[in-house]
């Protein structure tokens, strides 16, 4: 039942990790990480702030991750399905003896292993820190799982707009800017106090990661989560079944 | 084995596809012919499940494509006009990915991807990756990829278009060698190819069905005699009237030197109700001792066909 599935996570997961595209975006992600990890730090060293000196560090180096996860994560996900569309493979695909749910999930799980993949190497820092001071690991676990959620809603986002065109390059950008759009509700409460734009602003990813930063693991935040990453993929199974209702009367 | 009751497919106010019905028996090669933006990529798309008909319904294998399209998909190999594949993926590590999808069991799978490599000879470029395949290799791997797991019905979308002569003839042979044990629906416009490789054709045009027929029979009733070429040096007068005397000759057309495509001898259009007229115009040419250049047959192209078949359903309507 699940071999279509499977068929197209393991291609999907070749293409990632046989080109050297994972390995730029991974070095470039742990790069800012890596600068962000270090700023973070020496401000800390430097001024310190209260008596919980580790867990305001962690809660700034996690708000800082999802910034660079948010930049890093439309890269991975542009080229899915409009890279299928571009080349017209997606013809062959969904006329073979395969559901759309297959195809997209197969996606969804390689796109989720590849950004693990590349937050994976964050974890270098928090045993690195342990090493030259211990401090409770409960502190880091809530940041990682909201991390993993946020990736998520990014990756199923970024699946939906990737469906929309057979243009990589509007695909990223679309993403890019949806996501970054997201993140810019969360500025200025003010501004997002009214009509449409507080309700856009109550489903923005990046205000609910929020608490996980803070160490909590919020039940509230997970079930908000996973309701974003089903809408997303209701929508892209959606645009993917489009070409069935062209010409209907 | 394929089925097409009245289909009727709308692109928003566009009509591709209007009211076509035919069907193709179990084991036949059936060709589609037509101009392009005639609608037999529409069609073709129908039929393997893509996206639906505005009206009408199709069959394949027993099984309508809009209610049982996952098990009519089974059945069904299609190779999609002008396929470009994964630019970064080998040719094994593609078809494998397709077997996967296509076939139960990893030693049917192997032994699948074997065949079907061997079938396209696409052996030596097995570990090549796609995007550095030549368009005639690629179109190989399309046509390799549909034919894994065995299916009941192929679906072919302009399979020879862009390749070379040689390559044109392998990949013709290898689609006659499956006649018989596959149902086989090929689209192209050349009319030419169409008569080589199929037994029947079904020739179509801004959504309509202009006719239906064996390839034989279906020239037969436009041209309705045989057509040959003649280029012979000698006296013109006694070439012409050595041609007129021939016997079953109904009429001798001599070409002005500008008509005629190349410096030697003159240009004659045999029309006989005779098929094997040319014979017997080699042996009089021979034998008065004139020098022959050029004896062809003359067969009418897919522009002059449509013309003519136009025609008739004008007249037909009138």
């Amino acid at each position: 039942m699940f071999a279509n599935f499977w068929a197209v996570l393991n291609k999907e997961l070749r293409s990632y990790f046989l080109s050297p595209f994972i390995y730029l975006i991974s070095a470039v992600f742990l790069l800012l990480s890596g600068y962000y990890f270090y700023s973070d730090l020496v401000f800390y060293v430097q001024f310190g702030f209260g008596l919980n000196i580790m867990e305001n560090f962690w809660q700034l180096m996690f708000t800082d991750l999802r910034l660079v996860i948010m930049l890093t994560v439309p890269f991975l996900t542009m080229r899915l399905f409009a890279e299928e569309k571009r080349l017209g493979t997606i013809e062959l695909l969904l006329t073979y003896p395969m559901r759309d749910t297959d195809l997209f999930w197969g996606k969804f799980v390689a796109c989720a292993i590849a950004t693990l993949f590349m937050l994976s190497f964050t974890l270098i820092y928090p045993v690195l820190m342990s090493s030259l001071q211990p401090f409770d690991w409960t502190l880091v676990v809530p940041g990682y799982v909201g991390l993993v959620m946020l990736s998520l809603s990014f990756i199923a986002c970024g699946l939906f707009i990737s469906s929309l065109t057979d243009n990589i390059v509007v695909a990223g950008l679309g993403s890019l800017g949806t996501l970054l759009f997201f993140w810019i509700l969360s500025w200025n409460d003010g501004a997002t106090q009214f009509g449409l734009i507080s309700t856009i602003a109550s489903v923005s990813m990046v205000t609910h990661f929020q608490s996980f930063a803070l160490g909590f693991i919020d039940t509230k935040e997970i079930t908000f989560f996973l309701l974003f990453i089903i809408f997303f993929s209701f929508l892209t199974l959606r645009s993917l079944e489009a070409r069935q209702w062209r010409g209907r009367r | 084995m394929i089925g097409v009751q009245n289909v009727t497919k709308y692109y928003g106010q566009v009509c591709a596809l209007d009211g076509v019905s035919f069907s193709v028996k179990s084991g036949e090669i059936v060709g589609l012919l037509g101009p392009n933006g005639s609608g037999k990529t529409t069609l073709m798309r129908i039929l393997t499940g893509f996206f639906p008909a505005t009206e009408g319904s199709v069959h394949v294998a027993g099984l309508d494509v809009a209610t049982s399209s996952l098990e009519v998909r089974n059945r069904l190999g299609y190779l999609p006009e002008s396929v470009v594949l994964y630019p970064d993926m080998s040719v094994r590590a593609f078809l494998h990915f397709c077997a996967r999808v296509k076939i139960d069991g990893t030693v049917q799978r192997r032994a699948n991807v074997e065949r079907v490599l061997s079938e396209c000879a696409l052996e030596p470029m097995a570990h090549r990756q796609m995007g550095t395949l030549s368009k005639g290799y690629r179109q190989r791997v399309g046509l390799a990829q549909a034919l894994l797991g065995k299916p009941e019905v192929l679906i072919l979308d302009e399979p020879t278009v862009g390749l070379d002569p040689n390559q044109v003839i392998d990949i013709r042979e290898l689609i006659k060698g499956l006649g018989g044990k596959v149902t086989i629906l090929l689209s192209s416009h050349i009319l030419h190819e169409v008569e080589l490789m199929c037994e029947r054709v079904v020739i179509i045009d801004k959504g309509h069905i202009l006719a239906e027929d064996t390839t034989d029979r279906l020239s037969e009733r436009i041209q309705g005699a045989a057509n040959v070429r003649v280029r012979a040096s000698g006296p013109r007068p006694s070439m012409l009237n050595a041609l007129r005397a021939l016997k079953e000759v109904a009429q001798v057309t001599e070409h002005d030197q500008e008509d005629s495509d190349g410096p030697e001898g003159a240009v004659f259009t045999v029309r006989s109700s005779n098929h094997a007229i040319a014979r017997e115009i080699a042996q009089t040419i021979i034998h008065n001792g004139w020098a022959l250049h050029e004896l062809r047959p003359v067969t009418l192209d897919l522009e002059a066909l449509f013309v003519r078949l136009t025609r008739e359903e004008q007249k037909e309507a009138a």
